[in-house]
C-alpha cells in the first residue's frame, strides 16, 4: 500500500451514554476504494462522518492527506476542501440551479472567478452525464440525477478523497445503477474513496477492500473475495446471509450489541 | 347487494338525520344575520350617518394632501421601521442561535422585553424618556429617526423569532453539505441557509409589515410637525377642524388601500409555498 491518504487511529465516539465507535483503526491508501458494510447501528456512517469531522470524535485521531483533522488548531475549512462528501439525502441546495450548486462553492470557498467556476462546473456535469440539466432546479430532477449532481458538486472542488454515505440508499432501485456507474468511473480514475454502502455487487466488483463493522468495532477487513466470499467471523456470515437473501431470514431476538439507531 | 341490506339493515335514526340538522342550524344562522342587517337598516339614521361620515365636499378637500403627505409619511415610517427591525431582528436571531451562552441570553432577554411591552410605551419611551434621561442626545433624522427606531425596536423582537424559526426550518443536511464543501459556519449561513430561510418566512414577514403599517399611527404620541403627519394624525386633525368624521373614514380607506393588497400577496405566497412543499 502506498502512503495512507486516510488514517484513523484509536477512534472513539459517544453520543451521551451511547458509545457508537469503540476504538477504530483504519488506513486507506492513495487511490484505494474501501467499502464499509455492516448492520444499521454498527457505527459505519458515524465513522465516515468522523473522517471529515462532521462528527467530532470523542477520542483518537483522524489524518487525511497527512494533516491531522482532530488537531484543535487545524483550519478545518481548508482541510475539508480536500475531502468530498456525498450524502444519502443528496443535500443539494434547492434554491440554486444545478450549475449554481456547482459554481457557488467554488466561488465562495475557493475564490475562483466566474468564468473558471462555470468551466469546471460544466466539465464535471458532463462527467456525470448531466450536462443538459445545467439550468434545472434540483426539485425537477430524479433522485438518481440529484445524487449525480451532488457528486459533481463535490468533484468541482477538486478533492483528493471522496466519502460516500450510503449514496444509493434513498434511491428507487432502477436509479441506483446510474449513480454506481459514476462511482465506478471515479474508482477507475484512481480516486481515493471510502464508501458506506449496502450494495454488495458494487463492493465485490469495485472495492479494493471491504471493511465489516458491527457494534462500533471493525470485525473484518480484507479483499472483497475474503470478506464477502469467505467471511471468517460468525457475525459477518450472519449479516451477509441476511443481506444477500432477506427472504430466508429467521425472526430473532434483538441483540444488545446494536448501538444507536442510525448506521 | 339486495340480500346484504336485508341481513344488516341500516340503523334508523330517531328524529332528524344529520343532514337535516345541519340544514336547520345553517338556516337559523342566516336568519339571525338577515334580521340584524334589516334591524340596522331600519333603525339607523341614514341622513345623519351620511352627514357625519360621507361628506363628499370634505373628502375632496383632503386630496391630494392625504396621499402626497399623510400616506407618503405612513409608508416612509413603516418602511424605515421595517428596515431597522429586519436588521436588528436578524442580528438577534443569529445571537439566539449562537453557541456562545451570553449572546443567547441577551437575545432572549431582548425578545421577552420588547415582545411584552405595548408599542405605545416604546414610542413614549423614545419620544419622552430618552431625551430626558440623556439630555443633548439627538436621534439622527429627527422624528423620522425616532419613529424608525421605535417601530424597529418593537418589530425586531417579533422578526427575530420569525427569522430564527425560518433558519431552523432549513434541513440540517444543508449546513452539513455546505461545511463539507469547505464553507465556514458564517459563510454557509449567509450563502446557503439564510436565502432559504427567507423563502420560508416571506409570508410572516409580510404580515409583520402590515402590523407595522398600522402601528405607525402611534407617531401621534411623539408630537409631530404638520409636515410629519401620517394618516391617523392627519385624519384626526381634519376631523376636529371640520367637526366631522369623514376624514377618519378617508384615512381608514387609505390604510386599507395598502393592507388589503398586501394581505392578498401574503395569501398568494402561502399558497405557492404550500405547492412547493408538496
Amino acid at each position: 500500500m502506498s502512503r495512507p491518504e486516510i488514517r484513523v487511529s484509536r477512534l472513539h465516539k459517544s453520543f451521551g451514554d451511547n458509545h457508537v465507535l469503540r476504538g477504530i483503526d483504519l488506513e486507506i491508501g492513495q487511490g484505494e476504494v474501501v467499502c464499509v458494510i455492516g448492520p444499521s447501528g454498527s457505527g459505519k456512517s458515524t465513522l465516515l462522518r468522523c473522517v471529515n469531522l462532521l462528527e467530532e470524535p470523542t477520542e483518537g485521531q483522524v489524518f487525511v492527506g497527512g494533516i491531522e483533522l482532530t488537531d484543535p488548531d487545524v483550519d478545518i475549512d481548508a482541510a475539508r476542501r480536500r475531502i468530498g462528501m456525498v450524502f444519502q439525502q443528496f443535500n443539494l441546495f434547492p434554491h440554486l440551479t444545478v450549475t449554481e450548486n456547482l459554481t457557488l462553492p467554488q466561488r465562495r470557498v475557493l475564490r475562483r472567478g466566474k468564468a473558471e467556476a462555470a468551466k469546471v462546473a460544466a466539465r464535471n456535469l458532463e462527467r456525470v452525464g448531466l450536462a443538459e440539466k445545467a439550468d434545472a432546479y434540483p426539485a425537477s430532477l430524479s433522485g438518481g440525477q440529484q445524487q449525480r449532481v451532488a457528486i459533481a458538486r463535490a468533484l468541482a472542488m477538486g478533492p483528493e478523497v471522496m466519502l460516500f454515505d450510503e449514496p444509493t440508499s434513498a434511491l428507487d432501485p432502477e436509479l441506483v445503477g446510474d449513480v454506481l456507474a459514476v462511482m465506478r468511473m471515479l474508482a477507475d480514475e484512481g480516486m481515493t474513496m471510502m464508501v458506506v454502502t449496502h450494495e454488495m455487487t458494487f463492493a465485490r466488483e469495485v472495492a479494493d477492500r471491504v471493511v465489516f463493522m458491527d457494534g462500533g468495532v471493525i470485525v473484518e477487513d480484507g479483499t472483497p473475495e475474503r470478506v464477502i466470499g469467505a467471511p471468517r467471523h460468525e457475525r459477518t456470515r450472519h449479516f451477509l446471509s441476511r443481506l444477500l437473501d432477506p427472504a430466508m431470514a429467521q425472526v430473532e431476538e434483538e441483540t444488545s450489541d446494536q448501538v444507536g439507531k442510525s448506521g | 347487494m339486495a340480500d346484504t341490506t336485508e341481513k344488516t339493515p341500516v340503523p334508523r335514526r330517531k328524529g332528524m338525520t344529520r343532514r337535516q340538522k345541519r340544514r336547520l342550524s345553517r338556516g337559523i344562522q342566516y336568519a339571525v344575520f338577515v334580521a340584524a342587517v334589516v334591524a340596522f337598516g331600519v333603525t339607523a339614521d341614514w341622513g345623519r350617518l351620511q352627514n357625519q361620515f360621507a361628506q363628499v365636499e370634505i373628502a375632496e378637500r383632503m386630496f391630494p394632501e392625504v396621499i402626497t403627505l399623510a400616506l407618503k409619511n405612513t409608508v416612509l415610517y413603516t418602511v424605515t421601521g421595517f428596515g431597522v427591525g429586519l436588521a436588528l431582528g436578524m442580528l438577534i436571531a443569529l445571537m439566539r442561535l449562537s453557541s456562545v451562552g451570553p449572546y443567547r441570553w441577551l437575545a432572549g432577554i431582548y425578545i421577552e422585553i420588547f415582545r411584552g411591552l405595548p408599542a405605545l410605551l416604546i414610542f413614549i419611551f423614545i419620544g419622552v424618556a430618552v431625551p430626558l434621561a440623556f439630555p443633548g442626545t439627538e436621534i439622527i433624522g429627527g422624528t423620522y429617526g425616532k419613529v424608525a427606531l421605535a417601530l424597529g425596536l418593537v418589530a425586531a423582537a417579533y422578526m427575530a423569532e420569525t427569522i430564527r424559526a425560518g433558519i431552523q426550518a432549513v434541513p440540517k443536511g444543508q449546513m452539513e453539505a455546505a461545511r463539507s464543501l469547505g464553507f465556514s459556519p458564517g459563510r454557509a449561513m449567509v450563502s446557503i441557509i439564510i436565502p432559504q430561510a427567507f423563502r420560508i418566512i416571506l409570508p410572516p414577514l409580510t404580515n409583520e409589515l402590515v402590523l407595522l403599517f398600522k402601528d405607525s399611527s402611534l407617531v401621534l404620541f411623539l408630537g409631530v410637525t404638520l409636515e410629519e403627519r401620517e394618516l391617523s394624525k392627519y385624519g384626526r386633525d381634519l376631523a376636529s377642524q371640520t367637526a366631522n368624521s369623514t376624514p377618519i373614514l378617508v384615512a381608514g380607506l387609505c390604510y386599507l388601500l395598502i393592507t388589503i393588497p398586501l394581505g392578498f400577496v401574503v395569501r398568494r405566497m402561502e399558497a405557492k409555498a404550500q405547492e412547493a412543499v408538496r
